[in-house]
């Protein structure tokens, strides 16, 4: 009998949940919200600018032409036989996702209060529809780093598009749910700890120059043979390295390298989720 | 038997109070190591007290809501009521899920939508429809329901011509009529509402009172209003629940429970307030003020039936005291001005030093409800130095009336008793 009487209701507003409880079903049923968020946040980037959907490229653009003259002809390094644009261009726009997907959800408690604090649906729409969104952009800047490949193999450059093509979209999801661990366990953080929104802004800039993005890893195994494993250790070399791999023949693409990128997302990712869960009852108090 | 939708059970919610941050990690690892590691309970819980924030805690723990109990049943639409602080907006926020129970829980049947604002996720650069989309979206809504009711939504908003036009562009009016119309056709069996909601010009309040009325009594859906406005209630609602710091402590009708809520429930009322140091300037400070019945105490209801003593007590430090006096502005709990009123100097001069100055208010002068007062220091009766809004607010009670005589409530909040002459011819 008390059975049946609890059966009856629809939903339990109760303190305390269980760790791992995350309501997938309540997730999927508000998944038109996060089309509708992902389409908000294209449609109000562009909104009353001249260039519009332009801008997409002008950073990724103008940061290869920075990177190229400096760290290419400047510094002279190298780039594993890859024409510098290639190099730089493939490199930035895979770490502009990762870090657009990092950068936006360690600050989703924070900027949303507003919403959060008035309306209840899943929170973890949010995050998940800063990825999307972001996913929407990174299409768009590799449409960008396509046309120079065509541009460059037409030029006869050194490089070549192997079957490892496929596996683009196993990095792409590594490096998204990365970007989102890292940024869930942030923002939950930052709800009573703000010194790590600090840390964010710079961190993420420090740690590009601690990932493959503007040397190739062989470079740093014969450069810098003793740190080289400090470089290995950041889950995101693995990734750069096989993004690189997958779509210019270059770079350190092996199981191990990858596997472990792969491993230290799920880990940090299940962290995150569970951080979160727990922060998203109550941070309204605490913000 | 009745079908309950709504059953909160133990509801209790502690806030901290003062700082967050300070001293945070340390104290989140002692009490990790109290909860988790050893077993017992929140040692910063347990020290927690009443939420009476006229009264200085000693710990910075405080309920918001302590161990409330209720049930609300299918179509019932229920008033909350309560003071400033009584836990009214905690309530709503735990039942809207924005922030979970500390203990106790809430069981729900049906959907449940909550409005504690209208227009929420409102992006400023996307049109009117877009922004319906998105508002619907997050509110609950699919969008297959929203484009189905599109139309209807439109129509409600009154704003068909700017439909395609960014909502930044819209007028403050505009932009509320539409929030409201996305939020007025949500599909859940239960709605709650705050009443921030009836903004807007007064055909507008009309329309989103009138739907608030189709959607609990025409619809069949179960309704939570929570509202200052008693007459709103009393007309929206069948039921009612007052809140008083933090417990139920009237759960009935909706007339019954105004009728509690305006009689003062019996519990210690805001007809004193005595000022620390906030308010002194080198002119004068001020000391107390208070509202009370004549030669009844401060802590009574105060009847309409009996002349009232409005009393100030406040020190002027200047010797030319004279110069000044006070300016009193009395607002309705709605918080519109009904009169302003002040001493002249002929009939009381302010001295030098400490003064009582004594407003005497005749019997039936007010109507039963709440006033605010501002008050206003003036000098010379030209300029206004200080003032104060809501600086003392009191709650005036239906006095003794004979049986058989009308027992409703007037409108308007005074009803000054004038001279009158009938001349038979």
């Amino acid at each position: 009998m008390d059975n049946e009487q609890r059966d009856q209701w629809d939903l339990v507003i109760k303190g305390h949940r269980s760790l791992f409880e995350i309501n997938l079903r309540d997730l999927w049923r508000y998944r038109d919200l996060l089309l509708m968020f992902v389409k908000r946040d294209f449609v109000s980037f562009y909104k009353q600018t001249i260039l519009g959907p332009l801008w997409f490229f002008i950073q990724p653009i103008f940061t290869t032409l920075v990177f190229t003259f400096v760290f290419g002809n400047l510094a002279q390094m190298g780039t594993d036989g890859l024409p510098h644009i290639l190099f730089y261009l493939s490199g930035i726009t895979a770490w502009n996702y990762f870090a657009e997907c990092l950068t936006k959800t360690s600050t989703v408690f924070k900027d949303n209060t507003n919403i959060f604090g008035k309306v209840y649906f899943p929170r973890l729409i949010m995050p998940l529809s800063i990825v999307v969104s972001n996913l929407v952009r990174f299409g768009v800047q590799f449409l960008l780093l396509v046309a120079m490949m065509v541009y460059f193999g037409i030029n006869g450059a050194n490089f070549e598009v192997t079957s490892a093509v496929l596996f683009l979209p196993v990095i792409l999801l590594t490096m998204a749910l990365l970007g989102l661990g890292i940024g869930l366990i942030i923002t939950a953080m930052t709800t009573k700890y703000k010194d790590l929104t600090f840390l964010v802004t710079f961190g993420v800039q420090l740690l590009m120059y601690g990932t493959t993005v503007i040397y190739p890893l062989s470079e740093a195994k014969t450069k810098f043979k003793d740190y080289a494993w400090l470089i290995e250790l950041n889950p995101m070399t693995g990734i750069i390295e096989a993004f690189r791999f997958c779509l210019l023949g270059r770079g350190e693409f092996t199981l191990s390298s990858f596997g472990y990128s792969v491993l230290v997302t799920v880990v940090i990712l299940a962290l995150g989720t569970v951080i979160f869960n727990k922060t998203e009852k109550n941070f309204v108090d605490t913000i | 038997m009745s079908k309950s939708v709504i059953k909160v059970e133990h509801l209790s919610k502690a806030y901290q109070i003062g700082q967050i941050g300070t001293g945070t990690l340390s104290r989140d690892l002692e009490r990790l190591w109290v909860t988790k590691v050893r077993g017992k309970e929140d040692p910063f819980l347990r020290i927690g007290e009443v939420n009476d924030r006229s009264v200085k805690g000693e710990s910075d723990i405080v309920w918001s809501l302590r161990d409330v109990n209720f049930e609300i049943e299918q179509g019932d639409a229920v008033g909350i009521i309560g003071k400033n602080g009584a836990g009214k907006s905690t309530l709503l926020k735990l039942l809207s899920r924005v922030t979970a129970p500390t203990s106790g829980q809430i069981k729900i049947k049906g959907r449940i939508a909550s409005l504690l604002e209208v227009g929420t996720g409102f992006h400023p650069e996307l049109s009117g429809r877009e922004n319906i989309y998105l508002n619907g979206a997050i509110l609950g809504m699919r969008k297959k329901e929203i484009t189905r009711k599109l139309d209807e939504i439109i129509a409600f908003s009154g704003v068909e011509r700017y439909i395609d036009t960014p909502v930044k562009r819209y007028s403050s009016g505009m932009y509320v009529r539409l929030a409201f119309a996305v939020a007025a056709h949500l599909e859940s069996e239960v709605l709650i509402f705050d009443e921030v909601l009836a903004v807007g010009d007064a055909e507008f309040q009309r329309k989103c009172l009138g739907k608030m009325g189709d959607i609990s009594k025409g619809e069949g859906r179960t309704v939570l209003f929570v509202s200052h406005n008693m007459a709103a209630v009393k007309s929206l609602c069948n039921k009612g629940i007052v809140l008083e710091n933090g417990s139920v402590k009237f759960n009935g009708g909706a007339e019954q429970a105004v009728a509690y809520y305006l009689g003062g429930g019996g519990a210690q009322t805001m007809n004193k307030v005595v000022f620390d140091k906030k308010f002194q300037t080198p002119v004068f400070s001020l000391h107390e003020m208070s509202v009370r019945n004549l030669e009844k105490t401060v802590n009574e209801p105060i009847a309409e039936d009996l002349p009232i003593e409005l009393s100030t007590e406040i020190t002027f430090h200047e010797s030319d005291a004279d110069r000044y006096h006070l300016t009193f502005h009395l607002y309705n709990e709605l918080g519109e001005p009904l009169f302003s009123f002040h001493h002249t100097e002929e009939s009381a001069k302010i001295q030098s030093g400490r003064n009582q100055i004594v407003c005497r208010f005749p019997a039936h002068f007010f109507q039963s409800g709440n006033f605010n007062l501002a008050l206003f220091v003036v000098r010379d009766k030209r300029k206004s130095i200080f003032s104060e809004r809501d600086i003392l607010t009191f709650t005036v009670v239906d006095g003794q009336r004979e049986m058989g005589v009308f027992m409703g409530r007037e409108p308007g909040y005074i009803k000054p008793r004038f001279e009158w002459q009938i001349n038979g011819k």
